[in-house]
């Protein structure tokens, strides 16, 4: 690395995972997996309700053709991946929640045929800013940073909320993952544009993008694309976990601080990531929705790891096997090390709009856990001013009171503070578990 | 409760995060208890064997107490004995012992510091006072003679053969029986006074592991190194010690009487401060509580030292500091993110 380290911007907290993993796929320019044979496309793949099914068992699609429709204020259409046949409308295991969610199984015709009215390509500097908004929705694009919130929505502030500058979150903390870091060496023209449609979308004149200094590459080819733009503002920020959450990088590139339960708007800004960007280029610029993905997989759980361009809904076990698994795999993610999700079925696991990487262990540890020795590290890397330590403790007990009163619900489960504990505490665990005892009890009064 | 669940696929399915730090509790304990080495090994060379015998039974019966507890509370044995904590406790305990004492103070100090200090308050991480403080106190009122007196005047006839054999020799190939000369800190008359570089050195009377600032040094810097021990809380806690004791009128007059370097070196003030007062258990949880937690410290060791009956102060120092760790936790809470006052 040829930088002054002090130019550095960051946040305080966090942690420094040694081994990131990213050098495993970073250099593997993105290919696109076969096409597969039966797609299982969720209707809840983003935050808040999930879409109506706008098909039913017998029906023929066409890829792009929208089969779910969004229902309330937060929620996200939902598009056929590929063309072919509706073969179910059934209940299905989510890889992220875990329980079974509607699911619309298309089994493929080969035929890969766009829906009309798809892909065709526009004139972007001609569309109004209401038109772009009406595309992103249109295209069911979700912040594809791994919260799913639908963008659309992100893209609507309350009136009384001032926006002076759009964030673009190229920072890509998690381990492993290097989906984004592709994206940006490979399609930064597209990013670019993207990013500049998102700013005439919310009539923002400032922007802001966030890269890691392990991406440096990525950082010297944007500045230098950007070099006549004075409006784009680009900066390296140091590496290190959850350099990449909302919170963290407004802190670093504005210094601005606001309650974790806050949205970023509260302090003016709105964080969007590198991918919801590129996709929202190609909702506008060629009526694209969003059927398709980077997904980084990767671990030493498979031979060849590689960054895949994958229709949403392709099951998992396809990826697996094109990246060559290898036997007695023992842990299987959704996701980046820090917060993914470990698969229980992995036959049934198929990609949805949020999986960025698929991380595939060979040799996963368990962790014996010991009791608290009141070391404080939790309380240093966690980023959000909490007591991770009390608040396990709390919720061993069963306080629940108490770890409210303790802002257990301004957790974000960064996962921070259960990297770093020598004792191997579960920490997090803990308190989603306080968390979800306080949701039930919200719910019966 | 467990995190971690196996279905028949025999996939690992566990809560997030799914990669953990290499720091562990038996890393950091073991890598206390090489760091107290260096200590250890000054204190054998300047007061013989027999201290070697003291830390060894302090450690042992430290070790077997708390086995023999955790079976009896039906917690798992084997796992708890090998993280090393109640290694610490044991050599540490012995480490704050005069060096002639007789077998059974080391045992009895170690088995109440397992049993009473650290397991009625419920083990490993919950206990209020550093167990090896704690029991020592607890011997200095159990055992007053041989705690207070009887290191610089040997009564104990099994004892007093063993010292006939241990008999260090000073520099000019005179052999003096070290562990006969009261605490350099001792303001009585005919109390000795000694140079700095006795005081670096430890070849001069005192607890087995608190004599030779050099080798404590040694073993403090690494823990700091490693990250175990924060370096602001010595820092703090000698810091006060030396700044207090240049100011404040002493009651006794002897020479070193507001010699701060004394101070520092004489007693047990930097192995407390480098491996008591930065007790991960014991102490504050956040960097501002370690703060007040230190210099509080500070404070205490140089009133004791300079207005009450003992000679020395960091035992009592540290283990009031130690009652009031709640209470400084409960002040020092680190602050909701957002809610912190805006800088313009």
């Amino acid at each position: 690395m040829n930088f002054d380290k002090s130019i550095l911007k960051t946040f305080t907290g966090g942690v420094h995972p040694d081994e990131d993993g990213k050098s495993l796929t970073r250099d593997q320019k993105d290919i696109s997996a076969l096409l597969p044979r039966t797609v299982y496309i969720f209707m809840s793949q983003h935050i808040g309700a999930p879409a109506k099914p706008l098909v039913n068992k017998g029906d023929v699609v066409k890829k792009g053709q929208m089969i779910g429709e969004s229902q309330g204020f937060v929620s996200a259409h939902v598009h056929a991946s590929v063309s072919g046949k509706v073969v179910d409308v059934t209940p299905w295991p989510h890889p992220v929640t875990g329980t079974k969610s509607t699911a619309v199984i298309i089994e493929s015709d080969g035929s890969d045929a766009w829906f009309e009215g798809c892909n065709v390509e526009d004139d972007i500097d001609a569309v109004p800013p209401e038109e772009i908004k009406r595309r992103i929705q249109l295209a069911g694009i979700v912040g594809l940073g791994g919260a799913t919130f639908p963008t659309h929505i992100k893209l609507t502030p309350p009136k009384d909320k001032v926006i002076d500058t759009v964030v673009m979150n190229g920072a890509e903390c998690e381990p492993f993952l290097t989906c984004d870091y592709r994206m940006m060496l490979d399609k930064p023209q597209e990013i670019i544009q993207g990013l500049k449609l998102v700013m005439k979308c919310i009539g923002c004149k400032n922007a802001h993008i966030g890269v890691e200094a392990n991406k440096e590459d990525a950082y010297t080819l944007f500045r230098n694309m950007l070099s006549n733009e004075p409006q784009i503002k680009i900066d390296l920020m140091e590496v290190k976990y959850p350099q990449g959450a909302e919170h963290q990088i407004i802190k670093a590139l504005l210094n601005r601080e606001f309650k974790p339960t806050q949205l970023p708007l509260e302090v003016g800004a709105i964080v969007v990531n590198v991918g919801t960007v590129l996709a929202v280029y190609e909702a506008v610029k060629y009526k694209r929705p969003l059927i398709q993905r980077i997904v980084t997989i990767t671990g030493n759980g498979v031979e060849k790891p590689q960054n895949f361009m994958v229709r949403l809904g392709t099951p998992i076990k396809q990826l697996l096997e094109e990246a060559k698994v290898v036997p007695n795999v023992n842990k299987i993610i959704f996701g980046g090390p820090m917060m993914g999700i470990a698969q229980v079925n992995i036959d049934a696991a198929v990609t949805v709009k949020g999986t960025g990487g698929v991380l595939v262990l060979k040799d996963a540890q368990r962790w014996e856990s010991h009791a608290c020795i009141r070391c404080g590290r939790c309380i240093d890397s966690c980023p959000y001013g909490l007591n991770p330590s009390e608040l396990s403790i709390m919720s061993e007990a069963k306080e629940f009171d108490m770890a409210l009163n303790n802002d257990v619900m301004e957790c974000k489960e960064c996962g921070c503070c259960s990297y770093i504990c020598p004792a191997k505490r579960p920490i997090v665990h803990l308190i989603k578990f306080t968390k979800g005892e306080l949701a039930k009890r919200k719910a019966k009064v | 409760m467990s995190d971690q669940a196996q279905n028949n696929n025999s996939l690992i399915v566990s809560a997030s995060p799914h990669i953990r730090d290499i720091e562990s509790i038996p890393r950091i304990m073991w890598t206390v208890v090489f760091a107290l080495i260096p200590a250890g090994i000054a204190g054998v060379f300047t007061f013989g064997y027999y201290a070697l015998y003291v830390i060894l039974l302090s450690s042992i019966t430290a070790v077997t107490t708390e086995a023999f507890i955790l079976s009896f509370r039906k917690m798992p044995v084997m796992k708890t004995i090998k993280d090393g904590s109640a290694l610490v406790t044991g050599i540490l305990l012995a480490y704050t012992l005069p060096p002639s004492v007789p077998w059974y103070v080391p045992v009895v100090g170690s088995f109440f510091a397992i049993s009473i200090v650290k397991h009625t308050f419920g083990g490993l991480g919950n206990n209020i006072w550093n167990p090896a403080l704690a029991a020592r106190a607890f011997l200095q009122i159990a055992y007053p003679a041989i705690i207070n007196s009887d290191w610089r005047i040997l009564k104990h006839p099994g004892v007093n053969k063993v010292v006939q054999n241990i008999v260090s020799v000073d520099s000019e190939g005179k052999l003096v029986d070290a562990i006969t000369k009261a605490t350099p800190l001792a303001k009585e008359a005919g109390a000795e006074t000694y140079r700095l570089m006795q005081l670096l050195m430890g070849n001069i009377p005192g607890c087995i592991g608190e004599t030779s600032t050099i080798a404590l040094l040694l073993g403090g810097m690494y823990l700091i190194y490693r990250r175990y021990v924060n370096w602001f809380v010595p820092l703090c806690y000698i810091g006060s010690v030396f700044l207090l004791v240049l100011v404040l009128p002493p009651r006794v007059a002897v020479p070193w009487a507001n010699n701060p370097t004394y101070h520092v070196f004489a007693g047990g003030l930097v192995l407390g401060a480098f491996f008591m007062a930065t007790d991960m258990v014991t102490a504050p949880l956040t960097r501002k509580g370690l703060i007040i937690f230190a210099l509080g410290c500070g404070v205490l060791t140089v009133l004791i030292r300079f207005y009450s009956g003992y000679p020395e102060g960091v035992c009592y120092s540290i283990l009031l500091m130690n009652s009031a760790t709640p209470l400084i936790d409960r002040y020092t809470k680190p602050k909701l993110y957002g809610t912190r006052k805006k800088k313009d």
